[in-house]
């Protein structure tokens, strides 16, 4: 019974740290999905997101403000980024696109660096932290608030891409950007709009979970890697695949750190994307496609 | 020389080649003609190993080649042209043909590394032969220059002096006279017969008929991926099937 | 001049300069700074096998560097193996295992290679830091010998820079031959047309994996030096941060170009020496360039040069005429 109740106290603490994976790798996708970029600074926004609230807030902004003040910044960042990089890059190799997006990971964290030192910062959490009991396992306000959003986010994404004519028109240029430009969406309006979208939803990641991790400057590596991880497991959808993946790497790595070792907690996430990159690059739920060469 | 059985691909649900069989006579120029979206470039990619197909055969001199990967195939002297022109665009003309004679020099990365005597008389030997080359195809005077910087149709040109540098058994072109003026496409019916004369057999996908029915001895007519027809070019001129699947596609 | 005489004078002129730069450079700070941009030009030599010849990212390159310290630092400081021959079963057990991962990880291209490498490189960072029994984990590993030839030991600036500059030149030759040679070719042609390299014959997978693996070796290499030469080594200098560094070096000396991955290294080597106020803030102009030079530099100072030289010769012949 005992061991029942650690299991069930890992997944739960896995779920809600899945849940963040889960929202960063649908920034991943939203991108890739627009325009085959795999964006290496996506957990920058994530790093973001967290330290400009805690910075807004420590000038005594109340809570909600801050936060919708950290995701403009956040948002902000990303446009500046698309304009002044992405968009005039003439030569654009996969190679050229990874170095540019790594580039600019690299300056968005130093900026971070020369705004808020090197320290960690903490985020009160929303609600208090006073521990919630559900059978044998205990959980935290802050968890709720990391559900509740999360579920939010997809729901009203979900809405966003089946039925506005915005979002129907950016999963055709993830279908066939040619033909969408053909048909006369305008594809660099699209990109930008993705990466609207996938730095705002980044930072808001990064601001639900910030009370949880504490923030500090270089916290963006990890956490874009793991998102990274959630979407290549579900095979880079805009939808439930993402979420899905992101909710099992949470699991599996909050049981391999509580049964295996947590010191190795990281390397797990690392050896699970190895092993689908390997193994099944399209993703766990994709069916095999004709492959193309 | 080649022989293509009962060839099928399908992508997902969409029949790209239903059942395709035809065979290439040693010697022979060869032209696979049809309407765009015939299943012609599929074909192309399946036997030079670049598509995996659904079910088929190919032999190559009576050898079951199917799927075979394209490295394998060029060792047993098949190699294609692009309908793109696939250069290697920051090599200079002459070391693109050297890369050409790969499959007719081994210097591994050890002897490569260090300049072991054997590579570099290897070196010299596949220098020459790719100068031969370009004098073959008529470059002589452009070998250092970067393959990118070729205006079309020299690039066009370069990359049959390319494929045919390791004196191939066949070679396939995929829309050679593609984005040619002309002159240049009269200049390449010239080209595909001295290779032809040369000892290497040609097949040819081809929307420019006049150019089809100079230099193809038999033509082979796909449409909707399958076999239409298959016949000399002046049977394929006047056969009712053939002229109603290009009036169809008006 | 035949392209094969300029290319040995060349390098006979860059080997003298290497060799002769100890006597201007009296000054031990200067020369200790000197060693690192030989260990860094021999580690960005090495990716550019990879990067820049067959256009292959690596993300994770400071993993063989780490394994190659490692494995020697280990062996040596822990176990009193002879140096060179813990330099030896380093540079083989890194070939090897990079030989193993190298066909599965190759398969991969683009965006997908790089993340794959970046996981493995990180895999090896964490594993440098929780095997504390054996690598003395995140506080380091002190006591690592100097190698030595009989009596001679490599216990100074001076020694060691000869000792990793004569390796440096030797890996900078193997390069050069590399790059007009029929593999060299070979992987040039993957670079720019991989779908063209194999209608031609050329074995790509094989291929990838041989000048991985190569890289590799050389990285490991590169390792056991750094490590017989400081005497002491911690994670730090070999994760993902150094990786990237690595990868920069290569792109500002322009990919492909053996001499350019020299003036990389000894670009990024030199400008947090000099840029002392900078300290902290490095990562930063590592960043920037990396933004600037793919942006407005593709083919990066090796590239910028030659078109500088072909405009020079060019506005020099309409001058003549």
């Amino acid at each position: 019974m005992e061991a029942f109740g650690e299991i069930f106290q890992y997944i739960l603490s896995g779920f809600s740290t899945g849940a963040i994976y889960a929202l960063i790798g649908f920034g991943f996708a939203v991108i890739y999905n627009s325009t085959g970029i795999i964006n290496f600074a996506q957990g920058e926004f994530v790093m973001l997101g967290g330290l400009a609230t805690i910075f807004f807030i420590n000038m005594n902004f109340p809570l909600p403000v801050s936060v919708i003040f950290a995701i403009a910044t956040a948002t902000l960042t990303g446009v500046v980024f698309e304009r002044l990089a992405i968009r005039p890059l003439k030569n654009a190799t996969p190679l050229n696109l990874v170095l540019i997006t790594i580039g600019a990971s690299i300056l968005i964290r130093g900026g971070a660096m020369l705004m808020w030192g090197k320290d960690t910062h903490v985020l009160p959490s929303f609600s208090g932290s006073d521990p919630i009991y559900i059978a044998d396992a205990t959980i935290l306000p802050q968890h709720l608030w990391i559900f509740s959003i999360t579920v939010l986010i997809i729901a009203a994404s979900r809405m966003f891409f089946n039925r506005s004519i915005t979002g129907k028109a950016m999963r055709a240029c993830a279908y066939n950007r040619e033909a969408a430009g053909l048909v006369g969406i305008d594809v660099k309006k699209m990109v930008l709009f993705s990466f609207i979208i996938s730095s705002a939803i980044g930072s808001l990641a990064g601001i639900i979970i910030a009370p949880l991790t504490m923030s500090s400057y270089d916290v963006g590596v990890m956490l874009g890697l793991k998102g990274f991880c959630a979407a290549i497991i579900g095979g880079m959808s805009n939808g439930a695949g993402t979420v899905i993946g992101g909710l099992l790497l949470g699991i599996l790595e909050s049981l391999g750190a509580g049964f295996i070792s947590a010191s190795y907690k990281d390397a797990i996430a690392f050896i699970i994307l190895l092993l689908i990159l390997f193994f099944r690059p399209e993703g766990i739920f994709r069916k095999d496609e004709t492959e193309r060469v | 020389m080649l022989e293509i059985r009962g060839m099928t691909k399908k992508f997902g649900g969409l029949i790209a080649l239903d059942d395709v069989s035809m065979s290439v006579g040693k010697g022979s120029i060869t032209g696979i003609i049809g309407p765009n979206g015939a299943g012609k470039t599929t074909l192309f990619n399946i036997v030079t190993g670049l598509y995996t197909r659904s079910s088929g055969e190919v032999y190559l001199e009576g050898t079951d080649v199917s799927g075979y990967a394209p490295e394998n195939l060029a060792r047993l002297g098949l190699v294609r042209t692009f309908q793109n022109v696939e250069l290697f665009g920051r090599m200079t003309v002459l070391e693109n043909v050297m890369v050409g004679l790969h499959t007719r020099s081994r210097s591994g990365i050890f002897s490569c590394s260090l300049k072991w005597p054997t590579h570099i008389m290897e070196e010299k030997r596949i220098r020459d032969e790719a100068m031969q080359r370009l004098e073959f195809t008529g470059m002589t005077g452009i070998a250092d220059i970067p393959a990118g910087s070729l205006p079309f149709g020299m690039g066009r040109r370069l990359e049959i002096a390319r494929a045919l540098a390791p004196g191939p058994k066949i070679m396939l072109m995929d829309e050679p006279a593609a984005g040619l003026n002309s002159r240049e496409t009269l200049d390449l019916a010239d080209l595909i017969r001295k290779i032809r004369d040369a000892g290497t057999t040609v097949v040819l996908v081809e929307h420019d008929m006049e150019l089809v029915m100079d230099v193809c001895e038999t033509i082979v007519v796909l449409n909707l991926g399958r076999k239409l027809a298959e016949g000399a070019p002046r049977e394929i001129q006047e056969n009712p099937a053939v002229i109603a699947a290009y009036l169809g596609e008006e | 001049m035949t392209e094969a005489k300029r290319d040995i004078l060349g390098f006979l002129l860059f080997a003298a300069a290497v060799l002769i730069a100890p006597f201007f450079f009296a000054d031990s700070y200067i020369l200790n700074v000197l060693v690192f941009v030989g260990i860094n030009t021999l580690l960005a030599v090495a990716l550019n096998l990879l990067l820049g010849f067959a256009g292959q990212i690596s993300l994770g390159h400071a993993a063989f560097f780490g394994l190659g310290a490692y494995i020697s630092g280990v062996m040596t400081a822990a176990h009193s193996f002879d140096p060179w021959l813990a330099m030896l079963i380093a540079a083989v057990s890194t070939g090897v295992a990079a030989f193993i991962i190298g066909f599965p990880i190759l398969k991969l291209k683009g965006h997908y290679l790089a993340m794959a490498t970046l996981g493995f490189g990180i895999i090896v960072y964490i594993v440098f830091n929780e095997t504390v029994d054996l690598t003395g984990g995140p506080s380091g590993l002190p006591g690592i010998p100097n190698l030595s030839l009989g009596e001679f030991s490599f216990d100074n600036d001076i020694k060691n820079f000869y000792l990793i500059w004569a390796f440096t030149l030797l890996a900078m030759r193997i390069s050069l031959n590399l790059y007009r040679s029929r593999i060299g070719r070979a992987l040039r042609a993957i670079h720019d047309s991989e779908v063209a390299a194999r209608v031609a014959g050329v074995n790509v997978k094989n291929l990838k994996v041989q000048i991985f693996t190569m890289s590799a070796v050389i990285s490991a290499l590169a390792g056991s030096l750094y490590a017989h030469t400081m005497t002491f080594i911690s994670p730090a200098s070999f994760g993902f941060n150094f990786s990237v560094e690595l990868v920069t070096m290569v792109i500002i000396g322009g990919l492909g170009s053996v001499y350019g991955s020299f003036m990389g290294a000894a670009i990024l080597t030199l400008l947090p020496e000099f840029l002392r106020i900078f300290h902290d803030y490095d990562i930063i102009v590592y960043g920037l360039l990396l933004i600037l030079i793919i942006m407005f530099m593709p083919g990066g100072l090796a590239g910028g040069f030659r078109t500088a030289l072909e405009r020079l010769s060019r506005s020099r012949k309409q001058g003549a005429d």
